[in-house]
């Protein structure tokens, strides 16, 4: 049966990719015995009978387990209110946020956590029917508040490649010996010990944001990198 | 009756502005006009020229909106008060676009994925900056372009032509005048890939043999249009990568 694709083909929303005994994977729809992409992607040929599509575009679907990088938008009664750049508000209760129990009628939540704070979080559930349809825990080791730094946002579609084949970009990220924090929404946390190279690695994640389709990206970043930190060196 | 045209629509096969009946005006296509957007996309017929912007999913507001089992499409088709040629247009939204508004997501809502966002909010924005005839049908390319811009999962992209009948002949993409003057007009949204129609408007009086060749033309326009709108889908990642190597 037919493949409508070859390796490394941009696909438009609509365009067949193959018939549906192939096992198509990614932002695809099945339309009359036919696999279609639903978005501007690429394609990937695997082997015989496996094709993936990268999606170029995308929003945020928040997933149970994503680790995201979201902001205190409200600080309620027992909890707090988040923005994780999902479509849906997501919900921090206390409960979830602190380790010992705590008395909520001496103790001010805005002491703990207050608008605009930025918190590396969980997502433990998701449940359209209630008013924060998401919630998440900060209750484990590398979740938390995040302090100093910088955010930089990119498209949520484009977080896998700022990880690479299994960690190889963010391998190569980490010889700047920064701390980074990638959240599955798009949003990355970057803290180092000198602003200036905070700075650069900003600029380098947005770079894999822009060129995330082309081939050899990683293998450019790192000759970027090496670049500038011996250019650094001489300073 | 209707009066005149000021000048004469069809002499032989070329039309006021020099095409032929069959003929598109200029297309012209860009995507990410609008760096606020989630997408954004610039659509013209030839002087025809649309802006379109999309915002979302996000979530619901006012809560009492949204839909337990799909995102709501909120679209608004708005001409500018420079738009148009003679007379200054009122800004302030007219009974023909609020029912244009309405008409365009009707449109839009087969394509796109709206059960994959329950409880949310897309937003559409189409602002016409210069109008001449077929504004309806360049919002809708525009529109189905910022929302593929944004990402947002479509079964397809809409593309939209307008067919007119004029002194008896049917031509495609009317410009203004064409509009003004012509007997008929039909508006017809195409999803090219999947061949199904979702906008289909009409006035004037037709035979059933002149609505088949219509509808055969609009059909073969829409390919033309398509294919430039995918060309600038992919120029705004390929010219990226020409940079960088």
């Amino acid at each position: 049966m037919p493949r409508y694709v070859v390796p490394r083909q941009l696909v438009y929303p609509g365009d067949p990719i193959a018939t549906t005994d192939y096992e198509v994977s990614g932002p695809v729809y099945i339309d009359n015995g036919r696999y279609r992409s639903w978005c501007l992607g690429l394609v990937e040929v695997k082997d015989e009978k496996t094709i993936n599509v990268v999606p170029l575009e995308g929003t945020y679907r928040p997933k149970v387990g994503d680790t995201v990088i979201g902001y205190i938008t409200d600080v309620l009664a027992i909890g707090w209110e988040l923005d994780v750049r999902a479509p849906f508000s997501a919900y921090l209760s206390v409960h979830d946020a602190v380790l010992k129990p705590i008395d909520l009628e001496s103790v001010d939540l805005t002491t703990l956590l207050n608008i605009g704070d930025m918190v590396v979080a969980r997502i433990t559930d998701i449940d359209v029917t209630r008013e924060h349809p998401i919630s998440v825990t900060i209750k484990e080791s590398n979740l938390g508040r995040l302090e100093g730094g910088t955010l930089v946002e990119i498209s949520p579609v484009k977080v896998p490649r700022v990880i690479g084949k299994k960690g190889s970009m963010i391998g190569v990220l980490s010889m700047l010996r920064c701390e980074i924090i990638v959240g599955q929404n798009g949003r990355i946390f970057v803290k180092c010990g000198d602003v200036r190279d905070e700075a650069f690695l900003a600029s380098v994640i947005r770079r894999i944001e822009r060129e995330s389709h082309t081939t050899g990206l990683t293998d450019r970043i790192k000759e970027t990198i090496l670049k500038y930190l011996s250019e650094r060196g001489h300073q | 009756m209707t009066k005149a045209p000021p000048v004469p629509l069809l002499v032989g096969d070329r039309r006021s502005d020099g095409r032929r009946p069959d003929e598109v005006r200029p297309i012209e296509v860009e995507i990410g006009v609008v760096t606020n957007a989630d997408g954004s996309a610039v659509v013209s017929y030839g002087r025809t020229r649309v802006v379109a912007a999309v915002y979302g999913p996000k979530e619901a507001h006012p809560r009492h909106l949204a839909l337990p089992d799909k995102a709501i499409m909120r679209v608004r088709y708005h001409m500018a008060p420079f738009s148009t040629k003679d007379e200054r247009k009122n800004p302030a939204p007219s009974r023909r676009e609020i029912e244009i508004s309405r008409v365009l997501r009707e449109a839009l809502e087969p394509s796109v994925f709206l059960e994959h966002f329950p409880r949310s909010l897309i937003d559409v924005f189409l602002e016409v900056v210069q109008a001449d005839g077929s504004t309806r049908a360049a919002s809708l390319t525009a529109a189905s372009l910022a929302l593929a811009d944004a990402g947002i999962p479509m079964r397809d992209l809409v593309i939209g032509v307008s067919v007119g009948l004029i002194n008896g002949t049917i031509a495609v993409d009317l410009n203004s005048l064409e509009d003004q003057y012509g007997e008929g007009d039909l508006p017809i949204g195409i999803m090219p890939n999947l061949g199904h129609i979702t906008l289909f408007q009409l006035d004037g009086s037709w035979t059933r043999d002149r609505l088949v060749e219509a509808v055969r033309l609009a059909y073969r326009a829409v390919g033309e249009i398509y294919g430039i709108a995918r060309e600038a889908l992919k120029k705004r990642y390929f010219e990226a990568v020409q940079e960088a190597t």
